[in-house]
C-alpha cells in the first residue's frame, strides 16, 4: 500500500511541525526527468521470440527449418547472437572466464565450458582453450562476438584448419584490413578516398609527424576500438602519445606498432555496414552516424545520419562495397569513414566484425546481422538486392557505460549492480546488455553495461523514446553515463543534428558538470522532493497497531543549495491544505502519483505532466535537496561549515585500475603537471600528475598492484 | 576512591569548565534580574521566572553557544521532539548552594542547569533531559541530578524510554559531594532502568569525568563529530599524570569512540543532523521491555525475490565479500542503520526492518580480516545482541565466519573471557533467532552465531555454506599427518564436508535456500515466531562472563 496525499485538512491545521527531508538516507536524490511523449509511434510491435527487441523487425528465418542449420555454435559472451542462434534452431555453446560463469550468456546457451580465469589472456584470448572447448563440444561453427578474437586472423585460422565455421570473413580479408598500414594500401588500390598520412611502420614519430603537418593521429596499427589511439598537436605531445600507444597496443594486442596520420579536425565519423556472401554479392546497408564520441570512443550513435544526403549516401556506400569486393570479403562488415564539413569522406578503416552498434542498422533495415552472417558462413547467397535496402525510421542507440562521467567524460567504474532494471516496460526499446542484478562490473573487462537502442517512425519520436528509456532505466551499485547519455541526446545541437566527433569538449570545455536545471525545473525538483518528503513523513508516523494522532507540517523550508541559483536561498514550500498541491517561489503546483517508497521509480505527474522520479542512495546524487521544517532550516544556520581534506598534495586513483608505472620516490621533487604513476584501467592507461610542485613525502603504490578508486598513490609535502 | 575525586577534580581543567563559566556571567545575571520581588504579583513573578527559565544562561552565552556550532538545550528538545509536544518539568527548579555566594540571586537560574520533561516523537512518548552549557557549563548540581532522576523515575513507572542530551563540563564544584551524589544517583537509575526501557545517550558537547558513566550504562551512545567529547580526565591532567600531549578532539572526541575504543555507538555531523537521525533512530526501538518492536508501513514486498543474492557469494571461497550488500538487498527498502559502523568492522550489527518489523541484524564481514571473531567484535556483537533480547526484537544473524582469531593479542588480551560474552548473549536469547550461514561456519564460532545448538529458532544454509570445523587445507593435514596422499585427502574433504549437508542430515539446519528466497522465507519465519514464548529458568541475574 501507498500513501496517497490524500490527507484531510484537518491535519494540517496541526500547528508548526519539525521536518525535513534527509534525501541523503532514506530518500536519495532525485534524477530529473523530461516530459515523457504520450504519443507512441506506430512501430508498436514486439516479437515474442526476442524479448528485448521492441521495435525491431526481424526478417523471417527462411532457412530455419531446414536440416543444414543443425549446428552447434561456440561463442563469447554474446547475448543478442544466441537469441538469434536460439531462433534459428541453432545450439549454442558460451565459452566464459570463471569470473563470467552466471553471466546471462552462460545461462543463455545450451552448454557452458570455462576456458580460464579472468585476465583475458588468459580465457577470452586463449586460443588453445577456446579451440578445445570446440573440439570437447563438437562445435561446427564459432562466433567470435566483438572484441576479442573477432579480428583475429590466426584464431580463423586455426578454425579453417580444423574444418569449424568461422563466423566472420575469411582469413585473407581480416588479414588485410585487420593490418591499417595494410588496409590503407588496399583501400587506395580500391579506389576509396584515403587520408593523407605515413603508411608504413612507425619508427621516428617526430620526424613523420613533421612531415604530415600537425595534428597528427597515433594510433595502434593492430588497434581499434579507440586503444592506443591518441591526438598530437605538438612534439612533446607526439613522443608522450608515441609511448603510450606503443605500451597500450603492446597489452592490448600483443603488436606494439603505430602507424601516424593527419588528423581531420572537426570531422563526423560515420560508417557503412556492408553484408557480403561467399558468391561476390555485397551490399551496402546504409550509414551509422557515431560521431559522439570520448577519447576516440562511441558514445551515441544513430542511423541514418542526419548529415548525409542521398548521394553521398549512395557514394559512400559503393566505395565501401568496392573495398570488400576487393579483398573478396563475406559476412558482415563495417567501413568507417571521417567525413568532413564539406560532405567530403576518407577511408579510416574496416572492421571485419560485427559492430557494437549493429543493432540500430537492424533496427532501419528490418535485417538480422547475426542472423546474415550465419547464413553467409553457412555458405547461402544473400537474399537482397541493394535496392532492396530501405531506410525505415530512425534508430538512436546509446552506450550505457559503468563510468563516472564527471570525471573526462568517463573514467570507469567498478562495481556490483544492487540494483538493475532495464526499461523494457517501454515499446520500441531494445536493451542489448550481457548483465544481470548481482553481477559485477570488473576491472577485467570493458565497463559497458549495455546498449539501449530506441526506435521510432522519425528522429524525434526515437530521441523522445530515447529520453524515457534513460530516465526508466534503474542502475544502482556502480556509478553510470546515463546523466551524460540524456544531456547528450536532448542538447539542441546534437537535435540539430550539429555534431562532429569534438562535440564532447566543445559543448563542455570544462568537464561534464551534470544537468543544469532551469527555474522551472528547480521548482518542480523542489515541490517533488517536498512532497516525497510528506508521504514518508506521514508513514514514519504510522505505526500499525497503535492510532496516529499526528498531523502534516503546514511549511516546509528549502535549504540554500548551490544547485538551485534562481530561487531565493532560502525558499518556501508550502504544501496546501488542498493537497496534492505544493507552492515553491510563489508559484502552486499539483504533485500527484503513487507514493511507493520502496520503488527506485517514482512516476509523478507535475501540474499534470508527467515526470520520472529516480530516488537514489547516498553519493550518486545528483541534486541535494534538504527539505526543512522552518525551525530546522534556521537553527542550521548555526552549524558550522565543514573543512575538506586539503586533496592538493594527496593524489588519488581516479578509477580502480592497476598500477603500470611509478615515476616517483619518496624526496623527490615533482613540478605541477608531471607524471607520477601510471594506472591502467579496462585497458586504457592513465597517467596521473602532481596537482602541485612539491616534494614527494611518501609513495603508497608501486607497480604492478591493483588499486580501487580513492585508494591513495602518493602524497606530497 | 583517589581516582574518582583525580577525574572529577580534573573537571576544572576542562576547556569549557564552570569556573570560567562563573566567572563572566556575573555582570549578565544583574541585567537579568533588576526587579524587586515585592512589587510584582505571583502570576507576573511566574511570567518573569518561566522567561528566565527560557533564556537559560542568557543571550550572550546562547550567542556563545551558538558560535560554537551548538545548539542550546532548549533547541535541542524543540527539533528532537514533535511541535508543541514538550511538556516541561521543573522549570522553577533552582540549585540549593550556599557556598562561594552562589545563594546570590544572580547566581540563581530557574530550572538549573538541565531541561527535562517530556514528549513525543512521532507521536510515541519519550522522556528527555537536555543539559543546559549556558548556565555554569551544564554543571551537574543536587538540583541538575534530581531533575533527571524524576524524569527517569517516571520513565520507568509508565515505560517510555529515555534520552539524555549531554552537554555539561562536569561537576557543580561549589557543591561538593552533593554533586556527586547527585551522579550517583543517576547511575543508579541507569543501572535499574537498564532492560527496562530503552536509554539513549547523545553527547552534545563535553561531557567529562564521573559523569561519563551515565552515558556508558544507557544502551546506546552518540556523538555529534567535533563538538563532543568524552574522556574521564581531560588532556591537561593527562599532560600532569602521564606525561601525554593529546588534544581534546584525539583523547575523546567523536572519531576516537566511534572508531578507537569503541565507547560511542555513531557520530553524527552536527547538532542538526544528529537530533533528526535520532528521530529516525527511535522508530526502531519499542518503548519498554513490555512492548513489542514497533511495526511500521512497509512498501518492500515481503516476498520480494532477491536475484542479486544468487551470485553474491564468490565462487572461489578466498574472496571476500560485502555483507552489507546481503544486508541491503534483503532488508525493507535498503533502509539500515548501523550500530558502530566504524569500530570492530570484521562483524556488522545495526537495525532494520522486514515487513515492517524491528529486527536486530548481525552479521560477520568478510570484508574485514575475513569476517573472524576477535575481542572487539564479540563484545561489540554481545552487547547488541543482548539489548535486542532486552527488548523483544528478533535477532537474524549472517554468517560467514572462519573461526576465532589467534595470536598472543587475542589469547593476552582474553579472547576466551570475551569471545564467550558473544556466545553467552546469543544462548541467553528467547526472542525470535534466525540465521542464515552463507558460507563458512567453522570451528566454535560456528556454534557461537546463533547456531541451532543456541536455541536458534531458524537456520538456514546457503548452497555455497560450508560447516566444518575447519577448512579442508588444515583438516587434512591434521587428518593426515605425514601422509602422501594430501591432495586427493583434500579433494575427500571437500567434498564431504565444503557443503552444507553434513550439518543438513543432522538438522542442524532446517533448510538449504536459494539465496534470492532468502528475504521471503525471514519474513515468513518472522510471522510465525512472533508468537514466540521461550522463558529462561528462575534466577536472581545471570553471570555473565564480564
Amino acid at each position: 500500500m501507498s500513501v496517497g496525499l490524500q490527507v484531510s485538512p484537518e491535519w494540517w491545521v496541526a500547528g508548526p511541525y519539525q521536518w525535513r527531508l534527509s534525501l541523503v538516507r532514506t530518500s536519495g536524490g532525485c534524477r530529473w526527468s523530461v516530459p515523457v511523449e504520450a504519443a507512441a509511434g506506430p512501430y508498436q510491435w514486439r516479437l515474442p521470440l526476442v524479448r528485448t527487441s521492441g521495435g525491431c523487425r526481424w526478417s523471417v528465418p527462411v532457412e530455419a527449418d531446414a536440416g543444414p542449420y543443425q549446428w552447434r555454435l561456440t561463442l563469447p559472451a554474446l547475448p543478442q547472437v544466441m537469441k538469434t542462434c536460439r531462433m534459428m534452431g541453432i545450439q549454442t555453446v558460451a565459452v566464459h572466464s570463471d569470473v563470467d560463469a552466471s553471466a546471462v550468456h552462460v545461462k543463455m546457451a545450451d552448454q557452458a565450458v570455462c576456458v580460464g580465469p579472468a585476465p583475458t589472456n588468459q580465457s577470452y584470448l586463449n586460443m588453445d582453450a577456446i579451440m578445445e572447448a570446440v573440439r570437447s563440444t563438437g562445435a561446427q561453427a564459432v562466433h567470435p562476438g566483438y572484441g576479442f578474437l573477432s579480428e583475429n586472423k590466426e584464431f580463423a585460422r586455426r578454425l579453417a584448419a580444423e574444418g569449424v565455421a568461422f563466423i566472420g570473413p575469411d582469413t585473407h580479408a581480416i588479414q588485410a584490413m585487420g593490418d591499417k598500414i595494410e588496409s590503407k594500401l588496399i583501400a587506395k588500390a580500391a579506389q576509396v578516398n584515403t587520408i593523407p598520412g605515413f603508411d608504413g611502420v612507425v619508427e621516428d614519430a617526430v620526424r613523420i609527424a613533421l612531415d604530415i603537418g600537425y595534428p597528427v593521429m597515433i594510433k595502434a596499427s593492430a588497434g581499434g576500438g579507440g586503444k592506443g589511439m591518441r591526438i598530437a598537436w605538438n612534439e612533446e605531445e607526439t613522443r608522450d602519445g608515441f609511448r603510450f600507444s606503443t605500451q597500450e597496443a603492446a597489452s592490448s594486442f600483443g603488436d606494439s606498432r603505430l602507424l601516424i596520420e593527419k588528423f581531420i579536425d572537426n570531422p563526423r565519423h560515420i560508417e557503412i555496414q556492408v553484408l557480403a556472401d561467399k558468391h561476390g554479392n555485397a551490399l551496402w546497408l546504409n550509414e551509422r552516424e557515431c560521431s559522439i564520441q570520448r577519447r576516440n570512443q562511441k558514445v551515441v550513435e544513430e542511423a541514418p545520419s542526419t548529415f548525409l544526403d542521398a548521394d553521398t549516401r549512395r557514394a559512400m556506400g559503393e566505395q565501401a562495397v568496392q573495398l570488400a569486393q576487393a579483398v573478396q570479403y563475406s559476412s558482415a562488415g563495417t567501413v568507417e569513414f571521417l567525413v568532413d564539413s564539406h560532405k567530403n569522406f576518407y577511408f579510416l578503416e574496416m572492421n571485419t566484425r560485427l559492430q557494437v552498434e549493429h543493432p540500430i542498422t537492424e533496427l532501419i533495415t528490418g535485417l538480422d546481422l547475426v542472423q546474415q552472417m550465419i547464413r553467409v558462413a553457412k555458405g547461402y547467397p544473400l537474399l537482397h538486392k541493394q535496392e532492396d535496402i530501405p531506410i525505415n525510421g530512425w534508430a538512436i542507440e546509446s552506450r550505457v557505460y559503468a563510468e563516472d562521467p564527471y570525471k573526462s567524460f568517463g573514467l570507469p567504474s567498478i562495481g556490483r549492480l544492487s540494483q538493475y532494471q532495464e526499461p523494457l516496460n517501454l515499446s520500441n526499446v531494445r536493451v542489448d546488455s550481457g548483465i544481470s542484478e548481482g553481477s559485477d562490473i570488473s576491472i577485467y573487462y570493458d565497463p559497458m553495461i549495455s546498449k539501449l537502442v530506441t526506435y521510432g517512425a522519425t528522429r524525434a519520436e526515437a530521441l523522445s523514446k530515447m529520453e524515457d528509456a534513460l530516465d526508466n532505466y534503474v542502475i544502482r551499485g556502480v556509478t553510470h553515463n546515463i546523466p551524460l547519455l540524456r544531456e547528450i541526446i536532448t542538447h539542441p545541437r546534437f537535435i540539430s543534428g550539429d555534431i562532429s566527433t569534438n562535440f564532447l569538449p566543445e559543448v563542455y570545455p570544462d568537464g561534464f558538470n551534470g544537468h543544469q536545471l532551469t527555474a522551472g525545473g528547480q521548482r518542480e525538483l523542489l515541490a517533488s522532493a517536498a512532497a516525497l518528503h510528506v508521504s514518508a513523513q506521514l508513514r514514519a508516523q504510522t505505526f500499525l497497531g497503535t492510532i496516529s494522532s499526528l498531523g502534516l507540517p503546514p511549511s516546509l523550508c528549502v535549504c540554500p543549495s548551490p544547485f538551485f541559483p534562481c530561487l531565493p536561498p532560502s525558499a518556501c514550500v508550502c504544501p496546501s491544505p488542498s493537497l496534492p498541491q505544493v507552492e515553491v517561489g510563489g508559484e502552486s503546483l499539483v504533485v500527484s502519483g503513487e507514493w511507493d517508497l520502496a520503488s527506485p521509480l517514482l512516476p509523478l505527474k507535475i501540474n499534470n505532466t508527467p515526470r520520472m522520479l529516480q530516488v537514489l542512495q547516498g553519493l550518486q546524487l545528483l541534486f541535494k535537496v534538504r527539505v526543512l521544517s522552518p525551525l530546522a532550516a534556521e537553527l542550521s544556520s548555526f552549524m558550522p561549515e565543514k573543512v575538506p581534506e586539503d586533496t592538493s598534495s594527496i593524489l588519488r586513483s581516479p578509477m580502480p585500475g592497476s598500477v603500470v608505472a611509478v615515476s616517483v620516490k619518496p624526496g623527490d621533487t615533482v613540478a605541477e603537471g608531471q607524471e607520477i604513476c601510471v594506472i591502467e584501467a579496462m585497458k586504457m592507461q592513465n597517467s596521473m600528475t602532481a596537482a602541485k610542485t612539491g616534494k614527494v613525502k611518501s609513495v603508497h603504490c608501486k607497480a604492478g598492484e591493483t588499486v580501487g578508486e580513492g585508494d591513495l598513490l602518493v602524497e606530497l609535502e | 576512591h583517589l581516582w574518582l575525586r583525580t577525574s572529577f577534580g580534573g573537571l576544572a581543567r576542562v576547556k569549557h569548565g564552570v569556573v570560567a563559566a562563573t566567572a563572566s556571567q556575573v555582570s549578565l545575571q544583574q541585567q537579568c534580574r533588576r526587579y524587586a520581588v515585592g512589587q510584582l504579583s505571583v502570576k507576573e513573578r511566574i511570567d518573569k521566572k518561566r522567561q528566565e527559565a527560557l533564556l537559560g544562561g542568557g543571550q550572550p552565552r546562547i550567542d556563545a553557544q551558538h558560535k560554537k556550532g551548538k545548539l542550546t538545550a532548549r533547541e535541542r528538545i524543540e527539533l528532537l521532539l514533535d511541535p508543541e509536544s514538550f511538556v516541561e518539568y521543573d522549570m522553577f527548579v533552582e540549585h540549593r548552594c550556599s557556598d562561594f555566594g552562589m545563594e546570590q540571586d544572580r547566581n540563581k537560574f530557574p530550572g538549573d542547569s538541565v531541561v527535562t520533561g517530556q514528549g513525543r516523537i512521532n507521536g510515541r512518548l519519550v522522556y528527555v533531559f537536555s543539559q543546559d552549557f549556558t548556565v555554569f557549563g551544564g554543571s551537574l548540581s543536587g538540583a541538575h541530578a534530581q531533575k533527571i532522576c524524576k524524569v527517569m523515575d517516571q520513565a520507568m513507572m509508565v515505560g517510555a524510554p529515555v534520552i539524555g542530551l549531554n552537554d555539561s563540563g562536569g561537576a557543580r564544584i561549589q557543591e561538593g559531594v552533593e554533586s556527586l551524589a547527585g551522579y550517583a544517583d543517576i547511575f543508579l537509575r541507569n543501572v535499574l532502568a537498564s532492560g527496562v526501557v530503552p536509554q539513549i545517550s547523545m553527547i552534545m558537547g563535553p561531557c567529562a569525568g564521573g559523569a561519563v558513566y551515565s552515558p556508558a550504562l544507557t544502551d546506546f551512545t552518540f556523538m555529534v563529530k567535533d563538538t563532543s567529547y568524552l574522556f574521564i580526565t581531560g588532556p591537561d591532567v593527562v599532560k600532569s599524570v602521564t606525561n601525554e600531549d593529546v588534544t581534546q578532539e584525539e583523547l575523546g572526541g567523536a572519531k576516537t569512540h566511534t572508531a578507537v575504543s569503541g565507547v560511542a555507538h555513531y557520530a553524527f555531523e552536527n547538532d542538526v543532523d544528529a537530533l533528526l537521525n535520532l528521530r529516525d533512530f527511535f522508530n526502531f526501538l519499542p518503548l519498554s521491555n513490555q512492548d513489542a518492536a514497533p511495526v511500521m508501513e512497509s512498501h518492500d514486498p515481503s516476498d520480494r525475490l532477491v536475484p542479486a543474492m544468487d551470485t553474491i557469494v564468490p565462487s572461489e571461497t578466498t574472496k571476500a565479500y560485502d555483507m552489507l550488500d546481503i544486508i541491503h538487498a534483503i532488508v525493507d527498502e535498503k533502509n539500515f542503520f548501523e550500530i558502530m559502523p566504524s569500530y570492530a568492522k570484521n562483524i556488522v550489527v545495526g537495525f532494520a526492518r522486514m515487513d515492517g518489523r524491528t529486527v536486530g541484524i548481525v552479521g560477520n564481514q568478510p570484508k574485514v580480516a575475513s569476517g573472524c571473531l576477535d575481542i572487539n567484535s564479540s563484545v561489540k556483537g554481545a552487547r547488541f545482541v543482548r539489548f535486542c533480547d532486552a527488548f523483544n526484537i528478533p535477532i537474524i544473524t549472517f554468517v560467514d565466519v572462519p573461526g576465532f582469531l589467534p595470536g598472543t593479542a587475542q589469547e593476552y588480551g582474553g579472547i576466551i573471557r570475551h569471545g564467550a560474552k558473544l556466545l553467552y548473549a546469543f544462548a541467553e536469547a528467547t526472542v525470535p533467532k534466525i540465521t542464515i550461514i552463507t558460507r563458512n561456519a567453522y570451528g566454535g564460532a560456528y556454534d557461537v552465531m546463533s547456531s541451532k545448538h543456541l536455541r536458534g529458532d531458524v537456520n538456514y544454509a546457503w548452497p555455497s555454506a560450508e560447516v566444518a570445523v575447519m577448512g579442508a587445507k588444515g583438516a587434512v593435514q591434521i587428518i593426515f599427518r605425514g601422509k602422501d596422499s594430501q591432495v586427493e585427502a583434500e579433494a575427500e574433504y571437500v567434498e564431504k564436508f565444503a557443503n552444507p549437508f553434513p550439518a543438513a542430515v543432522r538438522g542442524f539446519v532446517d533448510d538449504i535456500i536459494e539465496p534470492s528466497t532468502t528475504r521471503k522465507r525471514i519474513c515468513r519465519d518472522l510471522e510465525v515466531l512472533a508468537s514466540k514464548k521461550q522463558v529462561n529458568p528462575w534466577k536472581k541475574h545471570a553471570n555473565m562472563p564480564l
